[in-house]
């Protein structure tokens, strides 16, 4: 069975993200940018299931400018074996990704997509939800525990309240939630041969994927600035004040 | 607690930039070190640097090791953490690939050490010692001594130690007691005691390889009838497996001002089986090979411990909020503000930063010296690279920890009160980078060894290898238009060197203790030359890529800045160094010992 794991190249989580100016977007210049921590996580899982013997090949696919490679290589350090780069430098919504790797599964005919349950640039959540239904297979959302049995995969979700376990016919799609497991350290040996490893460049016209724009940002904001609080003398007034002034009782 | 992020901004300027490693492509290991290959594998290192090896060293300093009935243990967490970093294949970085390693270069090697040293400088020593056994042993075992250590020593299953050190000799080991007693089999029985032999007990990995220094009865006395031994503490079977515990025991640790995360121990040899290595009464060829590398790699040390140090007083300086700028309020928001305001809290945190990045690019370039010095097809480059390292090493271990430790002090400096309090970790920097002034030949030592050993070597031969580069650097580069910034300033702290150097040769030939009086000064007069040498050609690199229309403005900009204060603060002491060594050492010289 291939494994296929979308990996995105997003701001680095540690990244003190900035407005820029003029509210069209984020302030990308010169920021450290890393792999999707939950994509982590979905190429961890990969690799897992072919140290297990579940998997055969594990294929990572990026879709963005020439330097997603950089996020390529990272997971092929960490153990997957191919790579494929779509490039654009256009801006690519979650509808187009969903449909270039629809395109991709066509090509590779993969037993188990990984997703992230969101990339941590525009917590969308809607990638993974969207290639199950182009490519008209299952879908186990914010998984939190894998079994591979057979042709069927096992899924405990992460969902309000507590977990969920649902039992799915493969191939199918699998988006990863934070617990599912702890993503490796890529070792030195794993990282020098990560350079060597095939990646095939791609693109979304070779792909025959539409990739404009659905949605228009109107503007980008930062959060408002906390204020200063007051202290109450006593829980009277603390309960006036929540129903008079903040109007939340 | 303290935080660290590895400087990898700079290091891929250094290398890449400063050093242009991608042009060393015909070199042995350097045809893998593109700049993409490099970026990833210090990125790797630097985050396990940073995530796993880091957030243990206040543990390490508060719970320190522990003696029970012989057995060494080491803070929690070091264990796991060892074992992760063996795991990614870290500790072969730049080993021979024939025993495991992935033969990167060296200059690499030195990259990683000062991250890890930075991010856990007691951790670090563990794989530190291993690497200089693994040195030792490279270059001087016997083909089965090679195949038999070296694998398990590179993938860190087993670790090495360094025993020179005895109660009656640490200096001057000549005066070494510990005995070897050959026996019929070829092996040697080993009889002594060592101490402060760091790494020397631990639970870390199954065997210890010890590299000892004994004396074999009837040879030649004093340091001339010095032999080396591989002594393990498990004796090892011809297949690898362990055997039986051999005749050497951790008699104690001791209780010390810095480390506390490595095990500082008396090892007791009592009959313990050893093998020589290399050839018999020459052991301090041997230990050399080891104590070069050691020594650059305490010179790492200082320079890693003042860059950790730098970070948390650069985080606290922005954040602690006292008094008003002299030129007006800054932060009208808050109660005052930050002490980042203040010129002499600048004043510090730019010391700091001029020192620690003008060492980062003097390391490296030894580094790099020692991959030419190792790998370069032609002799004549071999040998020029290998002189200028032997010049530099005692530069390297002596001055990068002297102004090391200043550089801990001036960081805890600005933390004020807070910085004296043991939870808040900038004192442990403190005593942590004592430590690196006086192991591996006291700076003393370092400074006696430049003046006496490494000026008269081949009538100065050594010395023209850094006087010629410098002087063609100065004359290519005085009259452009970073010549009146950069270029003069260096220029003349050279003219002083060479005036230094002069007196030295000329007055040292005349009374020995006259060298000895100027050696301190004269390294430190030295060093910092060597210094401004490397600022004033990043100064000039810096400059070019700001005219190219360089992305990266602010670190460019921040290059130059930089430089420009050492230029103005830190070089001109070479006056004042050279001052010193021209007073000459009949004051020191003149009173009778009755009299101090
Ligand atoms: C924490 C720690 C870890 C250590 N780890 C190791 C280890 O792993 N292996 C090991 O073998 N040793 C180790 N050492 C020992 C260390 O290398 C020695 O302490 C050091 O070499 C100095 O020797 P000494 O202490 O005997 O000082 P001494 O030799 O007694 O020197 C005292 C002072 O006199 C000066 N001096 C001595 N001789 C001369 C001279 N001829 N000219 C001018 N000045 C002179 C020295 O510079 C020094 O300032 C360690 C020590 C410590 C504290």
């Amino acid at each position: 069975m291939k494994v296929l794991v979308a990996v995105k190249r997003v701001v680095d989580y540690n990244v003190k993200v900035r407005v820029k100016a003029d509210g069209t977007g984020v302030d990308l210049a010169n920021v450290k940018m890393s792999m999707n921590p939950f994509d982590e996580i979905g190429v961890e899982e990969a690799v897992r299931l072919k140290e297990a013997g579940k998997a055969t090949e594990v294929i990572v696919v990026s879709i963005g400018p020439a330097q997603a490679q950089e996020t390529l290589r990272t997971a092929l350090a960490m153990g997957a074996d191919r790579g494929i780069l779509i490039k654009t430098d256009a801006e690519v919504q979650p509808l187009a990704v969903a449909k270039l790797l629809k395109a991709v599964c066509d090509a590779e005919q993969p037993g188990l997509v990984i997703t992230g349950k969101q990339a941590i640039d525009d917590d969308s959540n809607q990638t993974g939800q969207m290639l199950a239904a182009l490519w008209g297979r299952p879908q186990a959302t914010f998984a939190n525990k894998l079994f591979i049995e057979g042709d069927k995969a096992k899924v405990v979700r992460e969902i309000d309240g507590g977990l969920q376990t649902v039992e799915i016919d493969l191939p199918a799609v699998l988006t990863t939630d934070l617990r599912l497991n702890e993503p490796r350290y890529a070792s030195l040996p794993n990282i020098m041969k990560a350079k060597k490893k095939p990646i095939d460049e791609k693109t979304p016209e070779s792909l025959g994927v539409d990739i404009a724009s659905r949605l228009k940002v109107l503007k980008v904001a930062e959060p408002p600035k906390r204020v200063a609080g007051v202290k109450v003398p006593d829980v009277a007034t603390l309960v006036q004040k929540l129903k008079t002034e903040a109007g939340v009782i | 607690m303290p935080t660290y992020k590895a400087p990898l901004r700079d290091f891929r300027f250094l290398l890449n930039d400063l050093l242009n490693i991608q042009n060393y492509g015909n070199l042995p290991g350097f045809a893998e070190a593109t700049p993409d290959m490099v970026d990833a594998v210090l990125d790797g290192s630097a985050q396990l640097m940073e995530e796993v090896i880091a957030p243990l060293n206040q543990v390490g300093d508060l719970e320190g090791c522990k003696l029970d009935n012989g057995v060494v243990t080491t803070p929690t967490g070091f264990k796991a953490a060892y074992k992760t970093y063996c795991e990614g294949g870290w500790n072969g970085l730049t080993a021979d690939p024939e025993y495991g390693g992935q033969g990167l270069p060296h200059v690499l090697g030195l990259a990683m050490s000062e991250m890890m040293t930075s991010a856990n400088m007691a951790f670090g020593m563990y794989p530190g010692l291993s690497h200089g056994a693994y040195e030792a042993i490279h270059a001087w075992g016997t083909d089965e001594q090679k195949k038999l250590y070296l694998p398990r020593i590179v993938s860190g299953e087993w670790s090495g130690t360094m025993n020179l050190t005895e109660p009656h000799c640490g200096t001057d080991l000549g005066l070494l007691r510990t005995k070897a007693e050959p026996q019929a089999d070829g092996s040697y029985k080993i009889t002594g005691t060592k101490i402060f032999i760091s790494a020397g007990e631990h639970d870390l990995t199954s065997n210890i390889i010890h590299l000892v220094l004994a004396k074999v009865p009837g040879g030649p006395a004093g340091i001339k009838g010095i032999s080396l031994f591989i002594v393990p503490k498990f004796m090892v079977n011809a297949d690898g497996s362990l055997g039986a515990r051999n005749g050497v025991m951790c008699g104690s640790l001791e209780h010390k001002m810095g480390i506390h995360g490595n095990a500082t121990c008396v090892l007791n040899y009592d009959g313990a089986t050893g093998y020589l290595i290399g050839e018999k009464h020459k052991g301090m060829r041997a230990m050399f090979t080891m104590m070069n590398a050691a020594r650059l790699g305490v010179g790492m040390q200082g320079l890693a411990v003042a860059e950790i140090a730098y970070q948390n007083a650069v985080s606290y300086a922005k954040d602690r909020v006292q008094g008003r700028s002299l030129t007006g309020t800054k932060d009208a928001g808050k109660p005052a503000d930050p002490i980042i305001v203040h010129p002499d809290i600048r004043r510090m945190l730019l010391t700091i930063r001029a020192f620690t990045e003008g060492a980062r690019a003097l390391a490296l370039w030894t580094g790099i010296n020692i991959d030419l010095a190792n790998k370069h097809p032609d002799p004549a480059q071999r040998q020029a690279a290998d002189d200028l390292v032997a010049l530099l090493t005692p530069m390297v271990k002596s001055y990068l920890t002297d102004a090391g430790y200043e550089s801990a002090t001036m960081a805890q400096q600005v933390w004020g009160g807070h910085g004296y309090i043991r939870e808040n970790g900038m004192e442990q920097f403190v005593r942590d980078a004592r430590i690196a002034m006086i192991y591996e030949g006291a700076n003393g030592i370092q400074a006696l060894d430049l003046v006496g050993r490494k000026l008269p070597t081949g009538m100065g031969r050594l010395l023209r290898r850094f006087f010629h580069p410098v002087e063609q650097f100065i004359q290519e580069n005085v009259a452009g238009p970073a010549g009146k910034d950069f270029v003069m300033p260096l220029a003349k702290a050279f003219a002083r060197l060479q005036q230094a150097t002069a007196y030295v040769a000329e007055q040292g030939l005349k009374n020995p203790d006259e060298a000895g009086a100027a050696s301190s000064d004269y390294l430190r007069l030295f060093a910092l030359v060597a210094l401004g040498h490397m600022w004033a050609q990043k100064a000039l690199v810096a400059q070019a890529k700001l005219n190219d229309g360089a992305q990266d403005r602010a670190f460019y900009e921040t290059k130059l800045v930089t430089a420009r204060f050492f230029m103005e603060r830190l070089l001109p002491d070479t006056g004042s160094l050279l001052a010193k060594v021209q007073a000459g050492g009949r004051t020191m010289m003149a009173l009778d010992a009755a009299n101090f």
